[in-house]
């Protein structure tokens, strides 16, 4: 196991959160694209200071070694695993709450 | 600077709020249904982040820390970054609903 495998599974797993698990299917929707094209932007300038500054090191052994912005090609999977899950939890709590009261308070 | 890592989450949130103001996106006005959504976020990620410290697979340069560092050697910043960043992404999606009520997003 490394990073570029670990990020790999990630991605698979918060998919299959969204369509299968909590069938949100955000994966499916023209304001989960734009919202994530959004946070893509800001995680790229985030994950760059973090990568730049050299706040954080990778093992070059754990990484497939391409990089975009400092940060390497991993962290944009990681991140787009962690909008998609988090993203997929709120509409889900959204939803779950809808259905069981007036939705006044969603 | 030993706040670095501490003022580029600040920034994040700081540079989100006024979606909260203007565009009424109402995240943190539902506190419950925020934390719900985050709390198993930052449990999730924190505990790979602890893993790949442990695995060696990246380490935090302590010069840009502010030094606290929790069980399985995680930085502070590092599970405020699994609350600050999801918390970013809620109202980035609230906002693009905010001005494209017609883009149905599954909990109408």
């Amino acid at each position: 196991m490394n990073y570029t495998l670990s990020v790999v599974l990630g991605v698979l797993a918060a998919g299959a959160l969204d369509l299968i698990v909590l069938q949100t299917r955000l994966l499916r929707r023209k304001a989960f694209w734009t919202a994530y094209a959004i946070v893509l932007f800001f995680q790229l300038i985030v994950n760059g200071l973090l990568t730049g500054l050299k706040i954080v090191r990778y093992d070059s052994s754990t990484i497939i070694g391409w990089r975009i912005a400092y940060a390497p090609v991993e962290d944009i999977a990681f991140g787009f695993a962690m909008a998609l899950a988090t993203l997929s939890l709120w509409v889900w709590l959204g939803r779950r709450a809808a259905r069981t009261t007036s939705g006044a308070d969603r | 600077m030993r706040l670095t890592y501490l003022l580029i989450l600040a920034a994040c949130l700081i540079g989100t709020a006024p979606l909260e103001v203007f565009l009424r996106t109402r995240v943190y006005a539902r506190l419950p249904r925020l934390a719900g959504a985050v709390l198993p976020i930052a449990v999730v990620f924190g505990a790979w982040d602890i893993a790949a410290i442990a695995a060696d697979w990246w380490h935090y340069d302590t010069r840009y820390l502010v030094g606290v560092t929790l069980p399985g050697r995680l930085p502070l910043e590092e599970l405020l970054f699994f609350i600050v960043i999801p918390t970013c992404a809620i109202l980035t999606l609230e906002a693009v609903r905010a001005r494209k009520p017609h883009w149905l997003i599954g909990d109408e």
